[in-house]
C-alpha cells in the first residue's frame, strides 16, 4: 500500500500545466499589446481567449469521443474515464466559451444572447454534455454505465460541425470564422495572428494537463471504489 | 438506475429537442431581409419579426433627448424606415449591419430591439492616418 505517498499529479503533468500557464501569460501579453481593431476597438481582446476557447472544448468532445470508441474496441475501463475526463474539461471550456462570448456580445451586438443559429447550435451542444454527465450519474452498473456514456461521446461530436458551419448555412448574427477553414482563408491582420496562436496553444497545453491530471484522479477514485466495494 | 439523474437526464433531452425542433426551426431564418418583405407584406403585418439588412448612408436620425431612433434599413433593393427607441450600440453607424427586431405599423417598421451584426475581419486602425483637425472637433462634438 505505498500508494498512498504517491503525488497527485505525475511530474509531466505538473510541466505541462506550467508551461501551459507561462505561454498563456506570454500570449495574454502580446494581446494586450496588440492594436485596437478599426471597428471595435479594444473591445476585440477578448477574442483571443473566445477563439483558443472555443477550439480547445471541439477538441475535447473529439478526444472524448475517440477514447469512447477506443473504450468499445478495447473495453478498458481507463478508455472510459479519459473520455468523461475529456468531456468535463470539454464542458469547461464550452461554459468560458459561452461567457467570453457574452461578455463581447453585449457591447458589440448590443444584447448578451439572441437565439440565432451559432448560439442556439451552441445552447444544444452544452446541455448535451450536460445530459452526458447526467446520464452517467444515473446509471450505476460500471460497465452499462461506460457503454452507454460511449455512444453518447460518439453522438456528441455531431455537434461540432453543425456549431462550426451554422454561421456558413444560416443567416445569423455571429461572425463567420476568423480562422476560416471553409474558405481557407485568415481574417485578421499580422499583428493580432501571433497572440491569437500563442493563447490558442498554450489553451490547448493546459487540456493535455487537464485531461492526465483528471484521469489519474478518475483512476484512484475507481480503485478506491474497489476497495470498498 | 439512480431516478434524480435520469429525471434530469430526461428534462436535459426534452430542453434539447425542444431547441433543436422548435428553436433551431425559428433561428434558421434569423432575419427577413427587407426584400422579402416587400415580396409579401401581409405575412409580417403585426407580427413580431426580425428585419435584417445594411443601415442606409445619412439616414440616420437620433435625438439624444428623448432617445427616438430613426434610420433606413436596406438591402440594396427595398429600403424601410425603422423608428427605435433607446440609445445605439457603440456600433451604429452607416453602412453598418444591423437586426431589428419589433413589428411592422403599415410602412414603418417599429424596433425594440437593436443588434448590431460586425464582421469576422479584424485590423488596426490606419497606421499614420492622423485626424484633421477639423475630424477631431467633429468627433469631440459628437461626444457630447
Amino acid at each position: 500500500m505505498g500508494n498512498s505517498k504517491r503525488k497527485l499529479t505525475d511530474s509531466l503533468s505538473s510541466f505541462l500545466l506550467l508551461v501551459g500557464f507561462l505561454v498563456f501569460l506570454i500570449g495574454q501579453y502580446l494581446a494586450f499589446k496588440a492594436p485596437p481593431d478599426v471597428q471595435q476597438g479594444y473591445l476585440v481582446r477578448i477574442l483571443y481567449v473566445h477563439v483558443g476557447a472555443a477550439w480547445t472544448a471541439y477538441l475535447a468532445f473529439i478526444v472524448a469521443a475517440v477514447y469512447a470508441i477506443l473504450y468499445l474496441w478495447k473495453q478498458n475501463p481507463s478508455y472510459d474515464r479519459l473520455s468523461a475526463a475529456s468531456a468535463e474539461i470539454g464542458l469547461l471550456f464550452m461554459a468560458l466559451t459561452l461567457f467570453g462570448g457574452m461578455m463581447w456580445a453585449r457591447p458589440t451586438w448590443g444584447v448578451y444572447w439572441t437565439w440565432e443559429p451559432k448560439l442556439t447550435t451552441s445552447a444544444i451542444l452544452t446541455a448535451f454534455y450536460v445530459g452526458y454527465f447526467l446520464l452517467r450519474q444515473a446509471i450505476e452498473d460500471p460497465e452499462f454505465r461506460a457503454k452507454a456514456a460511449a455512444a453518447a461521446a460518439i453522438l456528441g461530436v455531431v455537434n461540432i460541425p453543425i456549431n462550426y458551419m451554422s454561421v456558413y448555412w444560416w443567416r445569423s448574427i455571429h461572425q463567420t470564422a476568423t480562422f476560416d477553414i471553409v474558405n481557407r482563408k485568415l481574417h485578421m491582420d499580422p499583428s493580432m495572428v501571433l497572440p491569437m496562436l500563442i493563447d490558442l496553444a498554450a489553451i490547448n497545453i493546459l487540456f493535455v494537463a487537464f485531461l492526465r491530471m483528471k484521469g489519474a484522479i478518475a483512476a484512484r477514485a475507481a480503485a478506491r471504489e474497489e476497495i470498498y466495494d | 438506475m439512480r431516478t434524480k439523474y435520469l429525471v434530469g437526464f430526461l428534462v436535459i433531452m426534452a430542453a434539447i429537442a425542444y431547441l433543436a425542433w422548435g428553436g433551431l426551426g425559428k433561428s434558421l431564418v434569423y432575419y427577413v431581409l427587407p426584400s422579402e418583405y416587400a415580396d409579401n407584406p401581409q405575412k409580417y403585418q403585426g407580427k413580431r419579426v426580425r428585419l435584417g439588412g445594411l443601415v442606409k448612408e445619412g439616414s440616420v436620425q437620433f435625438n439624444p433627448k428623448t432617445l427616438q431612433l430613426k434610420f433606413i434599413i436596406t438591402d440594396g433593393v427595398v429600403e424601410i424606415p425603422v423608428e427605435h427607441e433607446g440609445t445605439p450600440p457603440e456600433l451604429f453607424k452607416d453602412n453598418q449591419g444591423v437586426v431589428v427586431e419589433g413589428k411592422f405599423a403599415g410602412k414603418v417598421f417599429h424596433g425594440d430591439n437593436l443588434l448590431i451584426k460586425h464582421s469576422e475581419s479584424y485590423k488596426p486602425p490606419q497606421q499614420g492616418a492622423k485626424l484633421k483637425p477639423e475630424e477631431v472637433r467633429k468627433l469631440l462634438e459628437e461626444a457630447k
